[in-house]
């Protein structure tokens, strides 16, 4: 059966790849320090397990300091933009196809994993989607390397060019999820729950409701995550005021509180990998800008949408 | 009250512009720091503390690795943009004299928030859809009408794009019973007491699918009028 641990070894092995050619490319001025920092990522994607909980600790420690100290941008060997239009005029709308396996691989791998008994010897039921998607992968590297006939190194090569541009950012998302454990153990959401009930006006439902929604939103843009900002703000507002008090429906209220949060993650560059990753995908020059072009865009849909939130939770929890 | 000064590291270091990688790491540093220190506390206490903290952290690093595993797909879309995969979206929206950008964008936003409220929350992405095929669609619908395009329209389109793909994933996903944010409103509700079932909940999360079609749908509707108008 294939399961996180086998995703986690190709993963480590794809990441050591990149760290090894990023260490041999002699135009990438940072290069030894690229090196390092895909480098760590292996040892983690590898020997995470064995290392312990402070070997990783440490671990991460060097991924902050050398994303600290700045990375460099790897050149790898590629085609040139004449090469392409001429490749995409000869293998025609085909082209899309390898593109299209990998949603195709990870949905029937999904579900063939939690509906079939076949399915489930074949992938782990627990973590479907994401093998799915890694066998989806290896199946659209296989079609385009037999088809395509590139160099040998060339998917790595590919991989690090695209690595490289996503940069330090590709690391966020994962380390904001540590975060949340720590100031889970912490307490955290406890003593902003203690502050809300002292200084926020929380005397009628509209009120609370407003409070909870907003301040959904306004945690997850200083936490670039509304699944950290959910247990704190329905800790701190959503089950004492706006359910246990005014009696409002957990599941509505928890619904809709959640999509405030989201609304949030619209508007705020912690959010990387939504905003801040694909600004530096497409060349945006004002990727760097704590209101890039993608937040800009988003926000005039954000606000409103905050509002349409605190209304619909507003007539929609309350009996 | 003191573990609250991690969040204002957060703050702080976002404020300062400083690497977000670098912000989170001693925002959990303090936290740790914080939650242990009395008056009474001595360094060797707080040392330990900050080693726990330190530990704490590298375990919980551990085991979101799935996470950063995504990346993987990388090497497949860069394969495919080596053969001209961005180049061929091009040509093939070339091709479409009725798409335009607010149209284009309108049906890929339509079909990402319903094929996310299908559970499909892989089939779309910005590594995967959106710099190798949808950027550069909208980007080749736009020039099938205006010809070149200036620099700040070109990124005001990719940008668009991007914000598509967001917003269709993120009111479309919870409306499917097994996303990871039904099933942490689940657990935290559990841990309070209180049963529902993912049903419930997704079954409320349409009002808002709904609230986020209209409003982002209209918003890109008019999206069209503004290149229209710079239009010759």
């Amino acid at each position: 059966m294939i399961a996180l641990a086998h995703l986690y070894i190709l993963g480590g092995l794809f990441f050591a790849a990149v760290a090894i050619l990023s260490a041999l490319d002699r135009a990438n001025a940072r290069r030894l320090r690229n090196a390092a920092f895909w480098g760590l990522l292996a040892v983690s994607f590898l020997a995470g397990d064995v290392i312990g909980d402070l070997g990783n600790g440490v671990l991460v420690l060097g991924l902050v300091a050398l994303a600290a100290l700045g990375l460099g941008q790897g050149k790898p060997p590629t085609t040139t933009p004449e090469e392409r239009r001429e490749s995409a005029l000869k293998r025609g709308d085909a082209l899309f196809l390898p593109a299209l396996i990998i949603p195709a691989i990870a949905l029937l791998g999904t579900l063939a994993a939690k509906e079939t008994a076949w399915g489930a010897v074949l992938i782990n039921p627990a973590n479907a989607t994401l093998v799915s998607l890694a066998l989806g992968v290896v199946v659209a590297l296989t079609v385009a390397m037999i088809w395509l006939k590139p160099p040998l190194l060339a998917p790595l090569q590919e991989g690090r060019r695209l690595m490289d541009a996503v940069g330090w950012a590709a690391l966020l998302p994962q380390m904001l999820a540590a975060l949340g454990a720590v100031f889970l153990a912490a307490g955290v959401g406890d003593a902003v729950g203690e502050i809300a009930a002292a200084y926020i006006p929380l005397g009628t439902p509209t009120a609370a409701v407003a409070a909870y929604c907003i301040g959904m939103a306004l945690f997850t843009i200083i936490m670039g995550n509304a699944f950290a900002a959910f247990p704190v703000m329905t800790a701190a507002i959503g089950l004492p005021v706006v359910v246990a008090q005014f009696g409002g429906d957990p599941a509505i209220v928890c619904a809709i509180g959640m999509l405030a949060g989201f609304c949030g993650t619209l508007m705020t560059p912690m959010a990387a990998n939504f905003n801040v990753v694909p600004a530096n995908l497409l060349d945006l020059p004002d990727r760097n800008a704590a209101l890039n072009g993608v937040i800009r865009a988003q926000i005039p849909t954000a606000l409103p949408l905050l509002i349409a939130n605190i209304v619909l939770m507003r007539f929609l929890a309350f009996p | 009250m003191l573990v609250l000064l991690g969040i204002g590291v957060v703050v702080l270091g976002f404020v300062l512009r400083a690497n977000p990688l670098l912000v989170v790491m001693a925002a959990a540093l303090v936290t740790g720091l914080a939650a242990a220190w009395s008056p009474a506390a001595d360094v060797a206490t707080m040392g330990a503390a900050l080693t726990a903290t330190l530990a704490a952290f590298g375990k919980a690093f551990n085991d979101s690795r799935y996470v950063s595993a995504v990346w993987l797909v990388l090497a497949a879309i860069g394969l495919l943009e080596r053969a001209g995969l961005q180049e061929r979206a091009r040509i093939l929206i070339g091709r479409v004299q009725a798409a335009t950008v607010g149209r284009l964008l309108l049906v890929y936003f339509v079909v990402r928030q319903a094929a996310a409220a299908l559970g499909l929350t892989s089939l779309g992405g910005h590594a995967q859809m959106v710099r190798p095929l949808v950027a550069p669609m909208a980007e080749g619908a736009a020039e099938a009408r205006l010809g070149v395009l200036e620099d700040a329209d070109r990124y005001r389109i990719r940008a668009h794009a991007a914000a598509a793909d967001n917003i269709g994933l993120f009111f479309g996903e919870d409306i499917f019973i097994a996303i990871a944010s039904i099933l942490l409103i689940k657990g935290f509700l559990e841990q309070n007491g209180i049963i529902v079932e993912p049903l419930q909940l997704s079954l409320w999360a349409i009002p808002t699918a709904i609230a986020a079609l209209l409003i982002h749908g209209t918003r890109l509707v008019l999206l069209d009028r503004r290149f229209a108008k710079a239009a010759p």
